[in-house]
């Protein structure tokens, strides 16, 4: 077990998989030369050469074009977006082409393909950069989603993401490549797409968070165990498949469920998981499942006003209080 | 053709009336006669049928919502009809039949189709034009519906239901008053009784010493106060509105039952026939009766506008025996109409007045199945009551209090043998009939049920 960043543990992902199968490539912009926008990509032109490591023009919609064509002949491209919001310039390439190719083949070409980048709220990176792209991906049949929170599933599950035989859309956060923890340091580790993982025990709600609002939903849970309040925190991890039975899991348990979501809350990812809970724990809600979303705003670029636009820690111990009737 | 399902008067005493359960989904073709939805009144939970024929094409109060009698509940139409019209002009606009919706209606005493003004005058507003904010002061009807309705968490109620407790006796301490987890739990816990409390040790001085008694301590409420079911509301409300402004009179008789209890033994013994119970008896004599003796058979017309202390405008004289038959329930009592006593064939009155008491305690009565009796018969024999007078149901004029059929000593011809007797009694209002008239009504009944083969006539 090392401890490393969330950025060393996504670079030591990819060594590790192109070292272990050949077929395995980086393509975007600046992963050479530059050795990538945010460093994920450090040392990699290096060890395995401009073959497998391709820097790109600036042009989203080409590069990732390229790498549905490897995938369908046979390779296993990572897709670098510097940051994912440029992928809606690669829309109809992953949503037209990659996700559907099994389907409209019938069968004949799979596409074994990971976009990968930094997406969500960061600081100040104002209403272009700052989107939770993953309610674009998640909807699309054909396409998993992954959004890892910690350095140690930013290495399993980018490693899974590389090995599966479709296409993932895997959705770093610039404000974590930074931060530390344990890292397993066995080459074959690996964690399964679409298992969610409890990351504290409660007993009172479950709130279910990922990225920046698991952690800011850590931090809450703390507050509130002051009062007698006890959280449990399920983070998905994996968006789609999402692992319902963990979540339901939890709220059989606890009875009241908050959902955290970074974005803007119409029709976001907290709808599906409120939905999913109403229709498979209804019995079991002892309060309407709450949702705590972003405003419904573009990112403003000032500061004051980003802080407002994205779930405080007070919003979301208001939301908890509620459906514990505290 | 448009038909405009409301929310039926099912009783004389009702005034709201709750959906429990829709039986069509709105699309649903139906045709006349059809059941087409649940009614829960203050009495009992009663079918209803669709009175014309084409698709449910909207369905204005949905399970749960309670309306005042002769509101608009649901539309039956051809597809091809406009019914906008119709669910605009409803007192609810065709909403979902939420509580706020409805906050600022008042129910209406009149009959609300006849005051709507036409149909068009209403067919250009907007069915969202109303917005009527929650704070409001709640209306009668407000106030109906929010008894009616429980608001509980999902959990809440299903441990209410594990637990046999009855969530509407449970305040709720969650917001707008829904009960929660710990509201149920709460009360689940509250009134246990107190564990037993083992006796402290005593020091025995001697053996002869008689005992102090120590009243254990009692941690246990003293009393509770039960919410009252709608049908015992319904109860309360009525009977001091029989009682105190009806004048009762009594006329009890003792009847001689030896023969009709023969009878009853060889009429069951015959193959293929329906059990007759004694009530079947009782209910065949007095239908008989109550047409030899119409002033018996008879209401107090209350004059129009209905004020009580108005002189009555006429007293009128049933020619037909509706009978009604009170049945006891768990939470109070129902009393089903066995209509045309006087022309049915006792067999037929047996069959059909086991059919209504066995749904009626099942809550499966039907709406027209509940009111228009001309007379009551109830009957507390089965309790071993020698006798006991009832209270009338107004607007009827008389109701029969029937006991057990006793064996006890009888005189017969200078001789002392065992006879079997049952005593009735009769109560009347005495705004319409007099003391002789009760007796020989009871004279007839008696003479009846001692001739019995009369009943089979």
């Amino acid at each position: 077990m090392a401890v490393m960043t969330y950025r060393e543990a996504l670079n030591l992902a990819l060594r590790e998989e192109m070292r272990r199968d050949p077929r395995v490539f980086v393509i975007g912009e600046e992963v050479g030369l530059y050795e990538g926008a945010y460093k994920v990509t450090q040392g990699l032109l290096k060890e395995f050469g401009e073959k497998r490591i391709i820097d790109t023009p600036i042009a989203e919609s080409g590069f990732t074009g390229i790498g549905v064509g490897a995938a369908m002949l046979g390779l296993r491209p990572v897709v670098e977006m510097m940051t994912f919001n440029f992928s809606i310039l690669a829309l109809d390439q992953i949503v037209n082409s990659a996700a559907k190719m099994l389907y409209m083949s019938g069968g004949q070409y799979n596409v074994p393909l990971v976009v990968r980048g930094p997406g969500g709220p960061a600081a100040q990176l104002a209403a272009q950069h700052s989107q939770s792209m993953e309610t674009y991906f998640y909807h699309v049949p054909g396409l998993k989603v992954v959004r890892p929170s910690t350095p140690a599933d930013a290495k399993g599950l980018l490693k899974s993401a590389i090995r599966d035989d479709n296409p993932v859309i895997f959705i770093e956060a610039e404000t974590l490549y930074a931060v530390k923890g344990e890292v397993p340091d066995d080459p074959d580790f690996t964690i399964p797409l679409g298992k969610a993982i409890v990351r504290r025990e409660g007993t009172d709600v479950t709130v279910i968070a990922y990225m920046g609002m698991m952690y800011r939903a850590l931090e809450v849970a703390e507050d509130l165990a002051k009062d007698g309040i006890s959280v449990e925190i399920v983070d998905p991890r994996t968006l789609r498949p999402m692992d319902t039975a963990t979540i339901v899991g939890s709220v059989r348990k606890t009875h009241r469920a908050v959902v955290l979501e970074a974005g803007a809350g119409f029709a976001g990812m907290g709808s599906e998981i409120s939905a999913f809970i109403t229709e498979n724990a209804f019995d079991d809600l002892d309060a309407p499942v709450e949702r705590v979303t972003g405003e419904n705003a573009p990112m403003p670029y000032a500061r004051n006003l980003e802080l407002l636009k994205t779930p405080s820690k007070a919003k979301i111990a208001a939301a908890i209080r509620r459906v514990c009737y505290a | 053709m448009i038909t405009k399902v409301v929310m039926p008067k099912l009783s004389d005493a009702m005034e709201t009336g709750k959906v429990i359960q829709w039986l069509k989904k709105e699309g649903d073709a139906v045709k006349g006669g059809d059941i087409i939805a649940e009614i829960e009144t203050d009495k009992a939970n009663v079918e209803i049928e669709a009175f014309g024929g084409g698709v449910l094409r909207k369905i204005v109060v949905g399970p749960g919502g309670q309306v005042p009698v002769g509101d608009l509940i649901a539309i039956i139409a051809e597809p091809s009809d406009d019914v906008s019209g119709v669910v605009a002009a409803s007192p609810s606009r065709g909403e979902a039949p939420s509580v706020a919706a409805r906050a600022n209606e008042k129910p209406s005493t009149a009959a609300p189709a006849r005051s709507l003004p036409p149909m068009e005058t209403y067919q250009s507003v907007p069915a969202t034009t109303k917005v009527v904010p929650m704070a409001e002061a709640p209306s009668p009807a407000l106030v109906a519906t929010a008894s009616g309705r429980v608001k509980a968490s999902p959990l809440a109620r299903k441990i209410a239901a594990q637990s046999g407790i009855d969530l509407r006796v449970i305040s709720g301490s969650g917001p707008a008053g829904r009960i929660v987890r710990r509201d149920v739990e709460g009360a689940l816990s509250a009134p246990r009784p107190a564990p037993a409390v083992s006796p402290a040790p005593t020091p025995s001085p001697g053996p002869a010493r008689p005992a102090v008694f120590v009243i254990p301590s009692r941690a246990d409420a003293e009393f509770e106060d039960m919410a009252l079911t709608p049908m015992r509301a319904a109860i309360a409300r009525r009977m001091p509105l029989s009682k105190a402004p009806v004048p009762h009179f009594y006329v009890t008789s003792e009847l001689a039952m030896d023969r009709a209890m023969e009878l009853r033994t060889e009429l069951n013994g015959l193959d293929g026939q329906p059990k007759i119970s004694v009530n079947d008896l009782v209910i065949k004599a007095c239908a008989f009766a109550l047409l030899k003796n119409p002033g018996v058979n008879a209401s107090l017309v209350a004059a129009a506008g209905g004020a009580g202390d108005q002189p009555p405008q006429a007293i009128r004289v049933h020619r037909r025996a509706h009978i009604g038959l009170a049945v006891a329930l768990e939470q109070g009592l129902i009393t089903p109409v066995l209509r045309d006593c006087d022309v049915k064939p006792l067999g037929r009155i047996a069959v059909e007045a086991r059919d209504l008491a066995e749904r009626a305690r099942a809550g499966k009565l039907r709406a027209q199945e509940m009111s228009g009796a001309t007379f009551t018969i109830s009957n507390l024999g089965m309790f071993d009551v020698e006798e006991f007078s009832a209270i009338i149901n107004p607007p009827e004029g008389a109701i029969l209090a029937v006991g057990s059929v006793v064996e006890k000593p009888v005189v017969d011809n200078g001789q002392i043998r065992v006879g079997r007797r049952m005593k009735v009694t009769v109560s009347c209002d005495h705004r319409v009939m007099d003391g002789a008239m009760g007796a020989r009504f009871l004279q007839d009944v008696k003479r009846l049920l001692e001739e019995p083969l009369r009943l089979l006539l």
